[in-house]
Order: C-alpha cells, then structure tokens, then sequence
C-alpha cells in the first residue's frame, strides 16, 4: 500500500501533459542531477522497506547473538552481522532494513492524511472566500501557533503510545501548510481570466472551483508533501524516541533504535550510527526531490 | 434595424468603484442604449471610458464587495441587475455569452479545449459523453479550426492565439445565445488574424441571427460591421449614431479626433498624424462640466459651467454644446 502511494505521487508528475509549465518543469527535473539523486534515494529506501523479508538475513525480533551479548560487550560490525549486534544481541542490519517499513508507513500515512485535511481547509477557504475563509484561517493560525513538535507530542500522548496515534500527530501539526498554501493559491486563481470565462458562460460554482481553480492550484501542494514526507519521517522518529511511538518493543523503529541504544553509546557506538544514518538518507532523498520540484515547477526559486 | 422590442435595454447604468480609505470612482455614469434582435452595436472609446465596465455589468461579472451597480439592463424584460443569481446563471452561456479580450489567458492552461467546450454544452443543452464531444467538434469546425476532433484533446498553449480566440468564440456560441458581447476580442490577436476573427464573428453573427455588442477602440472594426454606434467618454455616451451617419458626419469634437486620428493610407508621405491632444487621465469630473473640456478644441465658457445634457435629434444623440459643424474638417 505504502509503496503505491510512492508511486501514484511520482506517476502524477510524469503523466499530467496538462500546461506547458508542467512539461518544462519534467524536463527540467529529469535533467537535474539533485532531483536523480533524491529520487534514487528513495528508491533505494522504498525497495528497502517493500522486500524487508528479502534482504534482512533474521526476522527483526531473533535474537541470534543471545548468550554472546553482556552490557560490556556488544559487537560491532563483523562479516556475519554487518551492522553489528544490538544489546539483546538482534541483528542490527535486518532491524534497520525492517525499520524502514515503520518509517515509510508512517511518512506516507500521516503525510496523506495531513495534506488531505489541509486540502479541505483549504478548499473551503479558497473556493468561498469571505467568512468562510475568516473563520477557516483563524482556526489555522491557532494551530500554527503551538510549535510542531510540541503539538505532535500533546496529541500522541493524549492518544496514547502507538504508531498509529504517531501518524495522527504529524498529520494535524502538518494540516496548517497545506491550508495556507492552497487557500493561497485559489484566491489567486479565482480572479483569472479563465475563470471570469467560465463564468461568463453559465459554468456553475462547484465545477469551476474542483474543474478549474484546483487543478490549476495543486502543483505546490504536491511540492510541499514530498517535502512533508520528509519531515514526517525525522518527525516520527523524534516522537518515537521520545517513547510516544509503537508500545511493542519488537517492533524495529528507527526513533526507538536510538533512544534504546542511549545506555549503550559508549559500548557500541554503532548502534546510534546506522539507524541515524538511515534516518538521514531517507529524508534527504524527500527533500532534494521536494526541493529541486519546487525550483522546476516555479523557477522563480532558482538560485 | 427593425422596429421589434429591444433585446437588450439598458437604462441609466452607473457603476461605482469603492473601495475603504480612498475615494469612489464612478467608472459608468447613466449609460443607456438599447440593442435589438440581430442588431450590431458598438460602444466605441479609449482605455478608461468605461465601456469594458459597462459590458461586465450587463453579463453581472463585476465582484460584488466594493461595486454598487445601478439603473437597469433589461434582457428579454428581465433586470438582469436584479435577477436572482440562479436564473442569471443559466441566462449566461445559453442566451448571452461574451467572448473576452485575451485569449491567452481566458482559457484554462490545464484542461484540455475540448472539456471547456463541452462543459457549456453539457450545462444547458444536457448534452453528454460522446455527442457533447460530437457537437463540441462541429463547432470547433464551423469557428474554423482544422481537424476539430483532434484539437478537442489539446491543451490551450498547444493552439496559436487565433486558434485560441476561435475556441472561445465556438465556447460562447456553443448554445447559439440571442446575444452575443465581443469585449475587445481582437486586441490581443496580430492585425491579419484580427481580420480573420472579425470576419468570422460578422459570419457567426449573420448565421445564428445572434445580436452583437461589439466593444472596441478600433473604428476601423466598427466601420465593417456595427448598425449602430455609442462613443463613451470617461463614462458617459457623448455621441450615438448609426455607423454611417456617424462616419459621415460626427459632431461631438471626440468623435471628430477618434475619426481624425485613425492614420490614413492615402495621405501623402511624411503627412502628420492627428492625434486628439492631452490624456485621458485629463478629466473634468461630469457633475462639473464635459469631462471631455481640457482636452477639446471647440471649448466654450460654458463646458466648464456644468455638465451638458444628452440630446437627441434626427436618430442621434450627443452630449455637446458646441458640436462640429458640418462643414467643419474631420481631422481635430
């Protein structure tokens, strides 16, 4: 399911002929050696997550190290454990290949859900203007005024530890971005010539906000998700580490990883390395693909 | 010109600008005209004469929050002013529709001309599926644009400008309207596609019987297709005539320097151009006198002494209390 989200958001870029403007901007992605790099990062990241099974040589859960493992003695990388035992003697390489399943389920879900109901805000806004709006945008500047992170805590704890209350966290904190961005972007549009048009011949109000003001307003939304995928991913796993994520400590998650390994740090070092560095890759292939999207799509951002 | 109910009649149409902090800018102060079944009426001025305005407040385009319209259009003796937005909504594209100014930006970029088409087609005919894209194809054909059904499946930036204009022109004609408003429809387009899309619209209009408010700046349009021609000034009609009387025979001095100034193929080399001199930005306002004053040539004392009446004569109306004789030259 997660990996053909991936896929419905990138297959979007490449299927909509619609304008000239979003042509170019393919063209000018495809060429872009950043957006290659970023797009094979995830890539590389989503097949990790989707043949799980397939890669990691133990079930994140076996414990092939028992009976080697004391609290002074966890060992590093070798030929037969590649990134080392963790400190209940699991094999550290096949619980980071696992933990991207965690990563990727929860960055796709909460981002899907956040960008949906800032679409609604938003689209409610942007297509009736007036009190709508005022009364829309005061909701959200409310919600922007806690700090993200502080809010995301708030609600997961409220909802109690699990990977699900996670996703519905960074869902809400990110709902805001998507209102403000569409809203925007729908008032602009909504005084165009094109739409002046479609008034002029009798074009009623519900398919000229979703037939004509939306298609022409969703670009920079699609920009800022797969920026938002990032973020959710760091998200998730900050809120993780904070022990707000799965309650079932078998469960592999990056965020967790770290935290579990604090006592170790001087031991085994490693065990901080490779989950933070999964961490790292993963939301760097978002970013360098949201960002060099955002430059294609509107070059006004070009350096 | 038949002596049949008018089909359009417009009666003291003024618009005012307001807006908070600033002063309120009367864009359109008590226009009348009227427009018969099949008749061809031009309102004729330069940028600023509100004559734009005027068409946008007939079709009840203009926003709603800073905009007070008053006097009456009445279309079919309904006060389209006045209508609830329901029946306005479904008088607009099937017997009225507008074709604007620019077509680069007057259709959609990301949907393709066919579903633009199609969509007036399915709001008032309940055309759908495969015969709305049939008839939507048949008018691409009959506003000229070649291979229609492939067109239909194309995107905005993938036909030229007057292939652009053709689709809003086939979009506003797709329910066969009773009337037709061209707000400055070849402004943006090349001189010999104006021609083109002029001569088309002349053909449209005669075929489907369709009355015409033509709205433009260019007399040389009005010369080939209006009956009858209002000339705005910074928004007010200051003369109306039929075409011929008024080229003939134009008596408010704005008229004179409009015809005056159109460059003239068979004045000598190196001839002077004669434009009318001043701004339109060099307004008297109307309560005070003609606002047309600073900028004319057969002032008098009393222009500026308070605002002169419309009067009509002989099938003409003109605001003027020292209109061009008739034996006076053309040129301002």
């Amino acid at each position: 399911m997660s990996l053909s989200e991936i896929e419905a958001t990138e297959s979007e870029q490449v299927e909509q002929p619609a304008g000239n403007l979003r042509k170019e901007a393919w063209k000018r992605l495809r060429r872009d050696p950043v957006a290659l790099v970023g797009f094979g990062l995830i890539a590389f990241f989503v097949l990790v997550a989707v043949f799980a099974p397939l890669i990691a040589p133990y079930a994140p859960d076996a414990q092939p190290g028992r009976g080697i493992i004391t609290p002074t003695n966890i060992p590093g990388p070798s030929a037969e454990h590649w990134f080392g035992l963790d400190a209940s003697g699991r094999d550290e390489f096949s619980r980071v290949v696992y933990g991207a399943r965690q990563s990727l389920l929860v960055g796709v879900v909460a981002t899907l859900v956040g960008m949906a109901g800032g679409l609604l805000l938003g689209v409610l806004a942007g297509a009736f203007g007036g009190k709508v709006d005022a009364v829309v945008m005061r909701i959200v500047d409310v919600m922007l005024s806690i700090p993200g992170l502080l809010m995301a805590i708030a609600i997961a704890a409220l909802l109690g530890a699990s990977l699900w209350s996670v996703m519905i966290a960074i869902a809400i904190i990110n709902i805001p971005v998507f209102a403000r961005l569409l809203r925007g972007q729908m008032l602009s549009q909504r005084g165009s010539d094109y739409v002046l048009a479609a008034v002029s011949v009798g074009v009623r109000r519900r398919p000229i906000v979703f037939g004509h003001i939306l298609p022409n307003s969703i670009s920079p939304v699609i920009v800022q998700a797969t920026l938002t995928l990032a973020t959710a991913i760091i998200e998730a796993a900050g809120l993780s580490f904070l022990g707000l994520g799965s309650a079932d400590p078998r469960v592999p998650e990056w965020g967790r990883m770290l935290a579990d390994t604090q006592r170790y740090l001087a031991s085994a070092p490693h065990l901080a390395f490779f989950p933070g560095i999964a961490i790292v890759i993963a939301a760097l292939g978002f970013t360098m693909l949201g960002e060099r999207l955002r430059e294609a799509i509107d070059p006004k951002y070009r350096r | 010109m038949t002596s049949t109910e008018p089909l359009l009649d417009v009666r003291d149409l003024s618009v005012t600008f307001t807006r908070k902090g600033g002063p309120t800018v009367r864009a359109v102060d008590g226009v009348s005209f009227t427009v018969r079944p099949g008749e061809t009426v031009s309102l004729v001025g330069e940028s600023g004469s509100g004559k734009s305005v005027t068409s946008l407040a007939v079709m009840g385009l203009l926003p709603r929050r800073g905009v007070q319209v008053g006097g009456q259009v009445l279309f079919d003796g309904d006060d389209l002013l006045t209508l609830p937005r329901d029946r306005l909504r479904d008088i607009r594209g099937r017997d009225i529709a507008m074709v604007f100014q620019d077509p680069m930006s007057s259709l959609n970029p990301v949907v393709p001309i066919g579903v633009q088409v199609t969509e007036v087609l399915e709001r008032h005919q309940d055309l759908h599926g495969e015969k709305a894209r049939a008839a939507a194809a048949d008018l691409l054909a009959r506003v000229g644009i070649p291979d229609p059904t492939r067109r239909l499946k194309e995107y905005p930036h993938q036909l030229s400008g007057g292939m652009r204009q053709r689709a809003l022109i086939a979009m506003a004609l797709a329910c066969q309207p009773r009337l037709l408003i061209a707000d400055e429809p070849t402004t943006a387009l090349d001189v010999t596609i104006q021609a083109q899309i002029i001569e088309l619209l002349k053909e449209l209009v005669q075929d489907t019987g369709a009355a015409l408010v033509l709205i433009t700046h260019d007399l040389g349009i009005v010369a080939g297709l209006c009956d009858t021609v209002h000339v705005m000034y910074s928004g007010r009609v200051v003369e109306s005539a039929g075409r011929r009387e008024l080229f003939a025979r134009p008596r408010h001095p704005y008229t004179g320097g409009l015809l005056g100034s159109v460059p003239r193929l068979d004045a000598p080399r190196g001839a002077p151009l004669h434009p009318i001199p001043g701004s339109p930005t060099d307004v008297l306002r109307w309560d005070r006198g003609c606002a047309f004053a600073p900028r004319c040539q057969n002032r008098v004392d009393a222009c500026t002494e308070g605002p002169p009446p419309l009067e009509s004569y002989a099938g003409r109306s003109l605001r003027c209390l020292n209109p061009l004789t008739e034996s006076e030259e053309v040129s301002a």
